[in-house]
């Protein structure tokens, strides 16, 4: 029992700064953008919110740094994909790049190479009652009892949200019904870009207390493939980012199990990846991909 | 137009140099003039651009015929772990045995990992930026899995893998540096992919399915195969890159065999315009600017990741003027 119940609680951790970036990146799809610079964005969000905590002593500063952040890289992005229309695979990959570039170097500046490992306090985790899979951070709580309802609401029920959808949808009629398809998108990849960098930031203001340079190891990728695999709705992608973290909070739990070390857990942390390529072979043709996914809008 | 992303990323990166404590013209001499200067450090500049000439050369095919590939890093490190196989059960076998042997099974190992994404966006219409995406971390985790399992170095314990047989170390082709067989295999491969893309029906049909596959369709190009076949020459390009690290200079598999070569990849296509010889140029300078940056941060003392700032900004400012010259002022006359 006890073994679930780690499992479920940790299940609840690892997916948090998934969920923040994979709720943040569902706009930005169905914008019709592929935001490539994704896991730049979470990187620079897990240092500067890092480093801001570090510099003034305050967390919430740190998470204010790291949106901060977030939207500066996504307007770079927008005015390369949304404005000039360049290819955004190329110019995704050059931000991600970019961000991680900026961050070592403001890290090898700033800190250098210290003896030890700068760390700062960390959030504390909410312990309502004495039960461990509610002890979750704040942030925790924050993403699944607001951010994923709120993001769902405003995603399906809103004005803004049907604009998001028809830019990506059908970009040409959006305009013509009087919505502005370049602002809406600017808009759709800022909301992207502070959530992918407050995923960033729970992984050193909230788990780890500190910075390295394997922090993010990947999961803006994931969030990514999440989308893709939750078919653009908020609610499944969630969903898929649970499934995620379940896998990889079990693998984390089987390596102190004796018998079970063994295992080689690169194998159970690779499933996730695999079967989100698996579910998008097996929808096969059927992927209704938005409509103008990749294309950059120009007035004719 | 290269030129001119050169000017305009080094006076974008200028203040960046300047928090650093130092001068941009000083930092920008240390980058580019610097490394030309003695015979050591200009081997070294081929030694770096090495591997990205692999990787660009596999993106830029395949982005020719409109292949987002950008699984480049991935296929890489397949072919990497092939070379690494092979040449630990090389024995005393002959260098002229093993090494062909290495890079026809890299060049393999790469295109099989390059096959699933090509596969599924050829017969299901499957979107293969993310497929091939999501198979690089898949390689590195099937890396750091060899690496802590079967391959794990018995006597040191670390996670690397047992040296490779000397059969299989590609020669040094200048005494006492580091430039190996692999830059020449490099060079080889760009002018026959040079030939095959500007001189060959092949080659136009890539550029034709790329640039518009309706109309590809239309002059009844294959366009399905051709996608295939560009998507696996380019990973088999890319695990090429992999068995050139291995064995020219790493000798073991280590996770940190590619520093995102894969990825700088897309930078050197990108700069050299997707032609073979300016991905050759791209490289050869992306080489420069990384030698540079080690210079640079043991004289002015700026951290060494202003060469990767450097190489990133380059590759925004190139896109982004790609498409400023498409609107560039021209003179009409009546």
């Amino acid at each position: 029992m006890s073994f679930i119940l780690d499992i479920v609680a940790a299940t609840f951790r690892v997916s948090t700064p998934i969920v923040y970036a994979t709720v943040g990146d569902t706009y930005v799809q169905r914008g019709g953008m592929l935001n490539l610079g994704i896991e730049g964005m979470m990187f620079a969000g897990a240092f500067f919110g890092f480093l801001t905590a570090f510099g003034t002593g305050s967390l919430w500063l740190g998470l204010g740094a790291a949106v901060g952040v977030g939207v500066a890289a996504a307007l770079l992005l927008g005015f390369l994909i949304v404005t000039l229309g360049t290819s955004q695979h190329v110019a995704g990959i050059g931000v991600t790049l970019l961000l991680i570039a900026v961050s070592e170097f403001t890290n090898r500046l700033v800190l250098g190479r210290p003896a030890t490992l700068p760390k700062v306090e960390t959030f504390d985790v909410l312990s309502p009652i004495d039960f461990r899979v509610v002890q979750q951070y704040g942030l925790t709580y924050a993403a699944f009892l607001a951010l994923v309802p709120a993001a769902w609401w405003v995603l399906n029920r809103s004005t803004f949200g049907l604009r998001v959808r028809a830019v990506g949808e059908n970009p040409e009629a959006a305009d013509v019904a009087g919505i502005n398809v370049f602002w809406t998108r600017y808009a759709a990849l800022a909301i992207g870009g502070a959530l992918a960098a407050l995923g960033g930031a729970f992984l050193t203001l909230a788990v780890l207390g500190s910075f390295t340079l394997d922090i993010v190891a990947g999961r803006g990728w994931v969030a990514l493939a999440m989308v893709i695999f939750g078919r653009w709705r908020v609610g499944r992608a969630v969903v898929g980012a649970l499934i995620f973290a379940g896998v990889y909070s079990l693998q984390l739990r089987l390596q102190i199990v004796p018998g079970w070390d063994a295992v080689p857990y690169e194998l159970l942390i690779a499933l996730p990846y695999v079967a989100v390529i698996v579910a998008l072979a097996l929808a096969g043709r059927s992927v209704a991909y938005p409509g103008a996914y990749l294309r950059p809008y120009r007035r004719a | 137009m290269p030129v001119a992303a050169v000017v305009v990323t080094f006076a974008l990166t200028a203040g960046i140099v300047l928090a650093a404590g130092a001068n941009p013209i000083d930092a920008y001499r240390q980058f580019l003039i610097t490394p030309l200067q003695s015979e050591f450090s200009l081997l070294e500049v081929l030694v770096s651009m090495t591997p990205l000439m692999f990787t660009g050369l596999a993106v830029a095919f395949a982005f020719r015929a409109g292949y987002w590939n950008i699984g480049a890093e991935g296929q890489l490190l397949c072919g990497a772990i092939a070379a690494a196989w092979l040449g630990q059960h090389a024995g005393g076998a002959p260098k002229v045995l093993v090494i062909p042997a290495m890079l026809v099974l890299g060049a393999l190992a790469g295109a099989v990992w390059a096959l699933p994404p090509a596969l599924l966006r050829t017969r299901f219409g499957i979107d293969e930026v993310v497929t091939t995406l999501l198979l690089n971390p898949v390689a590195l985790l099937v890396v750091s899995g060899l690496l802590n399992g079967p391959w794990r170095d018995p006597v040191t314990k670390f996670p690397e893998s047992p040296r490779i047989a000397g059969g299989a170390e590609f020669p040094q082709l200048v005494d006492r540096s580091r430039l190996h067989l692999g830059f020449v295999i490099a060079l080889v491969l760009a002018a026959v992919l040079w030939f095959v893309t500007t001189k060959t029906a092949s080659g136009v049909r890539l550029r034709a399915v790329g640039l518009s596959p309706r109309g590809a369709r239309f002059a009844r190009i294959p366009v399905e195969r051709t996608l295939l076949t560009a998507a696996l020459v380019s990973g088999a390009v890319a695990g090429l890159g992999g068995v050139s690290e291995l064995a020219g200079i790493q000798f073991r598999l280590t996770e940190g065999i590619s520093p995102g070569y894969g990825y700088t990849g897309v930078v050197a296509a990108t700069l050299g315009g997707l032609s073979m010889i300016g991905v050759t140029a791209a490289a050869f300078f992306l080489g420069l600017v990384n030698v540079g940056a080690g210079t640079a941060s043991r004289v002015l003392d700026v951290p060494t990741q202003l060469g990767e700032i450097i190489t990133a900004a380059l590759l925004l400012v190139a896109v982004g003027l790609i498409l400023f010259r498409r609107y560039r002022i021209v003179r009409v006359t009546a």
